[in-house]
């Protein structure tokens, strides 16, 4: 076992729509706007692609933090995508809390391709967020952490 | 129970249905099982008492595949289930003849706290007794009805069938407990004790698949948990992740159209109380998307498979505190 006493380094799963925020975090990138190198990026054609089994996933291989970005309601590639995957998402985060998974731990954002700031911004709160109330232990398989 | 025999011989003598779907004698009194009858021999073995719990309508699914109409018997609560299944294009409403059957509140041979029982008396139909006389291997034992009730009899959706060709029986009141009580206890909690109370409950799954087995929202041909590539599949939990992802993935499943019918509560070996699952996503689905009761409106939209665009956004969950 190795013993951990540099500071808490969380790492965030962020599901992020193809359309939208997955390039909305490029243009952060190109921007040289920063967000913590935590924040590892998935991306899905769209945010209602997320079904409840990828986040929980998320957590069992050891994420301490999960975040959906999508487009802005009406803004939706597909036209409604994002509006299922706000109610699924809210019911999900709801059960998450009601077992004891703090709500703090999960997030939907809705974050266009030309908010690059908001894309920075939202990740280094959440970040924070997570740093804030520590690792996951609640949800995660141990055997997969070292 | 007879006229109930009766009419079931009657429908089966003209031809008018193939089968019956009903409940059948066990070994003991309390063990009652679902099952088809196909003669007016076979109907001998036929029983309707405090005992039978059992929701049919799951097996209107394969008999709707049969040739000619099945009588089935439900109870108030299992046409929210056979509605819901409607719904689904699941069951086939032309190959059902319904015999809606009334309800006195069923039993639960665990809720009976006695040991070495012979028999239960006082649990028939319609006649059920105030007072259950146990007869047990130390002597008998005086049980209210009350106490031995399912769950989810006591609060009870009402005693009016939501579909039928007929009706059979009087039924009574049951209703004592709120709904929702218990969830709302358990949101009041802080998130430690919230997990210490899931992982003391969730822990003792063992992972029988009977609750989904059960469930009438449950009748995926291809479920999820049968899959190779899903990794607990067939197979005990052996992770405390594993022991939640099941539940929190299976009433995510039904989310919407559990019709909170209690049969997964009801088979748990285990005594888990997995109503509370289905009816935390009801209570959130009322408070936040209007008041929606799966199976009572053929014709009303999902809450999950609908959304209105000013919906609230996902953060309301931690706002709500
Ligand atoms: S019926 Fe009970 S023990 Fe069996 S899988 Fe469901 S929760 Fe687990
Ligand atoms: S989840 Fe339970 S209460 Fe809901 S429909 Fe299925 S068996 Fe009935
Ligand atoms: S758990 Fe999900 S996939 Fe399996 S039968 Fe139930 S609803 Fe279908
Ligand atoms: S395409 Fe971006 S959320 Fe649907």
């Amino acid at each position: 076992m190795s013993v951990k006493n540099e500071e808490f380094r969380p790492v965030i799963v962020a599901f992020c729509c193809n359309w939208c925020s997955y390039a909305g975090a490029d243009l952060a990138g190109s921007s040289r706007l920063a967000y913590p190198a935590d924040v590892k990026i998935i991306r899905v054609p769209c945010s209602c692609r997320v079904n409840p089994m990828f986040i929980l996933r998320a957590f069992e291989k050891g994420a301490d933090g999960v975040i959906l970005c999508g487009c802005h309601p009406g803004d939706c590639h597909y036209s409604t995508g994002n509006y299922y995957a706000r109610r699924r998402m809210t019911m999900l985060f709801s059960m998450l809390d009601f077992i004891g998974v703090e709500n703090g731990r999960t997030r939907v954002e809705w974050v266009s391709a030309a908010e690059g700031v908001k894309f920075s911004e939202t990740m280094n709160s959440f970040v924070d967020k997570i740093r804030s109330l520590g690792p996951n232990v609640r949800l995660g398989d141990l055997r997969c952490k070292d | 129970m007879q006229r109930l025999i009766d009419r079931a011989k009657e429908l089966l003598g003209s031809g008018e249905v193939a089968r019956v779907l009903g409940w059948r004698k066990g070994e003991n009194s309390w063990d009652v099982e679902p099952a088809f009858f196909a003669s007016a021999e076979e109907l001998d073995g036929f029983v309707y008492d405090g005992f039978c719990g059992a929701n049919l309508s799951k097996y209107m699914i394969e008999a709707s595949k049969l040739e000619g109409k099945t009588l089935v018997f439900l109870k108030p609560c299992d046409t929210y289930s056979f509605n819901q299944l409607i719904k689904e294009h699941r069951v086939d409403r032309d190959k059902a003849y319904i015999v809606g059957v009334g309800c006195k509140g069923k039993l639960k041979i665990e809720n009976i706290p006695a040991k070495g029982i012979l028999s239960v008396e006082g649990a028939g139909y319609p006649d059920a007794a105030e007072m259950l006389t146990v007869k047990t291997l130390y002597g008998d034992v005086q049980v209210a009805y009350k106490d031995a009730m399912l769950e989810r009899c006591h609060v009870c959706k009402g005693k009016d069938h939501m579909i039928f060709d007929e009706q059979i029986g009087e039924s009574a009141d049951t209703l004592d407990g709120d709904r929702f009580a218990q969830v709302a206890a358990i949101e009041a909690m802080s998130p430690e004790e919230k997990f210490a109370f899931f992982q003391a409950e969730l822990s003792k799954c063992i992972r029988c698949n009977a609750c989904r087995n059960v469930c009438p929202a449950c009748s995926c041909r291809k479920c999820v948990f049968d899959s190779n590539k899903f990794d607990s599949a067939q197979k005990a939990n052996t992770t405390s992740f594993e022991e939640k992802m099941f539940h929190i993935i299976r009433a995510f499943h039904v989310a919407g159209r559990c019709t909170d019918c209690g049969e997964c509560s009801r088979v748990c070996p285990q005594g888990i109380p997995l109503h509370l699952f289905n009816r935390k996503f009801i209570k959130d689905i009322n408070e936040l998307y209007g008041e929606f009761q799966a199976g009572a409106d053929i014709d009303a939209r999902g809450p999950l498979t609908d959304f209105r665009q000013d919906d609230c956004e996902p953060s309301i969950v931690g706002k709500r505190g």
